[in-house]
């Protein structure tokens, strides 16, 4: 089991935008990830609904963790998404 | 022959096309026992397959914040634990609305558990559960109809959440059978410049797609109209739009009397028309949604923007007006028995007074550098005594024109004093309406006590224009009245000498103050203080 710990870092909080894009790269990855914070036990990082409902703020830390061959990079990927400002990323879509 | 139905107009103009109603709220049926698994859980995912694909779609046309936000809702709805918890239900022998219900209603719990930001999306999960329940029973989706054409919307009653994204482009009036002139339907519908008629009985019982006409000035709705009439109407509302635009320049009566037209905002970003300055900032914004207040900076900084956007013209600020309809996490106290009653406005400063002291400096500070003619004023003012406070605390901070509002008619009572400690009065005429008459301003069954023309209203409006006139010093309205283009040459014609309204309602009541003589409004203040109704 690979895990990272890091502290929310969008301003509004992993809600709504940032929870989206947190998400989607989390359904997008090869191996199953989980999203944890030190109160409540770890979710499905691709299930959008449990997610919000981690209620992670600015600043809370929150521990992402996957297994599998690939598990290093993805895990480190979305450590790094979720540390840093996901309000200030441009849409293309 | 077409029918005639009959409301209030509260938003001028003419409007004309296919009626569609705002659907039901979507209920359950009775649970049914399910005697075919495999088919009920594919029509419970289909459901919520459907409302993912919908809101997608309907993300993408959207842009910005309001795209983000039917992004997320979108991911929400095509959570892959959702689907699986749903058809967990369904395997169970829970029928598909009633599992997609039940998953929903737990996700629901755990939001409001959670409070803070999670609580405030616990709307957007009822949305959604009804979407998909709506889209399991094979009903219309709940919310703001989309016939793919430009159409008229009836409804019973119009929430602030169904008129969030109404487009004006869409929409061509709003007919509701409830609702006041002072109603949510009738404030959006004028700050939108859309035709609206509220207490129409019977609009909803108009089949969808049937051709009717709209007129937001007499608040006359004909129902099964010719495609002719539709075509004359929209013909008549792009004259009177082109007659409105021809009057320009600062607001006067036909003979030159100067009234000042100002706008209403709440960012710098608002729409200005072509005001004069703003009669009324409403400084909440900056405020609502926090879990604490904004600090001085942000303050400074934020009016420093709204003073830039409005050049060498007035701009009065209303201190933070929380309380009531507008609580504060940090300010007011949830439970108050008659929160309209209650510890709102100006009085809010009794238990947090160094919160208006800092708005104070920060709205000082902010003008230090602007050429905007900054004033300051308070909302809730009761009594002389609060006015003086009032008046000194902005003075000390550095706020030289400083006035106060009459909402209370203890307040009117008292202008004349109120006019010795303070340079201006501003007039709230919704809540001067709603204090005088003792009726709640959502009330839409006691419209008729809210009705702006009540004389009683008038009368305590004229009590302040004339000692306003006594004192040689302005005397303006800020309510909803302001925007009534009917109502301005009464209102002119009482001593009022400032006329704050929403953008969109600048132009019509300009070329209304246009088309009366100061003389003539004199007459018709006169007539409608001895409740004559109006023209």
């Amino acid at each position: 089991m690979i895990e990272r710990t890091v502290q929310v870092g969008s301003p509004g909080g992993l809600h709504a935008r940032p929870a989206a894009l947190f998400v989607a790269a989390a359904a997008a990855a090869p191996v199953e990830v989980t999203i944890r914070t030190a109160d409540k036990p770890a979710v499905p990082a691709r299930s959008m609904l449990a997610v919000l409902a981690l209620g992670a703020r600015r600043g809370t830390e929150v521990t992402i963790a996957a297994d599998g061959p690939e598990a290093e990079a993805v895990v480190d990927d979305l450590a790094a998404l979720v540390a840093g400002d996901l309000e200030a990323e441009t849409t293309d879509a | 022959m077409p029918d005639r139905l009959t409301g209030i107009g509260v938003s001028p103009g003419l409007a004309g096309g296919p009626v569609y109603r705002m659907p039901d709220p979507v209920t359950l049926p009775a649970a049914a026992p399910v005697s075919d698994v495999a088919a009920e859980r594919k029509r419970a995912t289909a459901a919520l397959t459907l409302v993912a694909d919908d809101l997608t779609r309907r993300a993408e046309a959207a842009d910005g914040a309001a795209g983000d936000v039917l992004r997320a809702q979108a991911m929400m709805a095509a959570d892959p634990m959702l689907s699986s918890d749903v058809a967990a239900r369904v395997e169970a022998g829970t029928d598909a609305p009633h599992a997609i219900d039940e998953v929903f209603e737990g996700h629901r719990a755990a939001f409001a558990a959670a409070g803070g930001v999670l609580a405030e999306r616990v709307a957007d999960l009822d949305d959604l559960r009804a979407r998909a329940v709506a889209a399991c029973l094979g009903v219309p989706p709940p919310g703001v109809p989309d016939p793919g054409e430009p159409f008229v919307l009836a409804a019973v009653d119009l929430s602030p959440a169904d008129t969030a994204g109404l487009d004006p482009a869409r929409v061509l009036a709003l007919v509701t059978e409830q609702g006041g002139p002072t109603s949510h339907t009738a404030i959006l519908a004028r700050a939108a410049g859309i035709p609206a008629v509220v207490r129409c009985a019977g609009v909803t019982g108009v089949a969808d797609g049937t051709r009717i006409t709209v007129d937001g000035g007499n608040g006359a709705v004909e129902v099964d109209v010719t495609a002719e009439a539709v075509a004359s109407a929209r013909e008549a509302e792009v004259t009177r739009r082109a007659a409105l635009s021809t009057v320009t320049g600062p607001g006067r009566t036909a003979c030159g009397h100067r009234v000042a037209l100002l706008a209403n905002i709440g960012a710098a970003g608002d729409a200005t028309g072509d005001a004069e300055g703003v009669g009324l900032f409403r400084t909440e914004l900056m405020f609502l949604d926090r879990a604490t207040a904004p600090s001085f900076d942000e303050q400074v900084s934020g009016y420093g923007e709204v003073f830039a956007a409005w050049p060498d013209m007035p701009v009065v600020v209303r201190t933070l007006d929380a309380g009531a309809d507008k609580p504060l996490p940090f300010l007011t106290q949830p439970g108050e028995p008659n929160p309209a009653l209650g510890v709102r406005g100006l009085r809010t400063a009794r238990r947090a007074p160094q919160l208006l002291t800092d708005q104070l400096h920060a709205v000082a500070a902010a003008a230090h550098t602007a050429s905007a003619r900054v004033k300051v004023m308070a909302p809730m003012v009761s009594t002389v005594a609060e006015a003086v406070e009032f008046a000194e605390a902005a003075r000390a901070a550095g706020v030289t024109e400083v006035g106060v509002m009459v909402e209370v008619p203890a307040a009117a009572l008292q202008a004349a004093r109120l006019l010795e400690v303070v340079d201006f009065l501003s007039i709230g005429t919704n809540d001067l309406s709603q204090y005088t008459f003792a009726a709640d301003r959502m009330a839409g069954e006691l419209a008729d006590l809210l009705d702006p023309w009540q004389p009683a209203l008038l009368e305590l409006i004229a009590m302040c224009a004339r000692a306003g006139t006594a004192a040689g010093k302005p005397v303006g309205v800020c309510g909803e009245a302001a925007a009534d283009p009917r109502l301005a040459p009464v209102l002119v014609g009482l001593g009022v000498t400032s006329l704050s309204m929403s953008a969109a309602a600048l132009a019509p009541v300009r070329a209304a103050l246009a088309g009366h003589t100061l003389a003539r409004c004199r007459e018709l203040a006169e007539a409608a203080l001895h409740g004559a109704p109006p023209p």
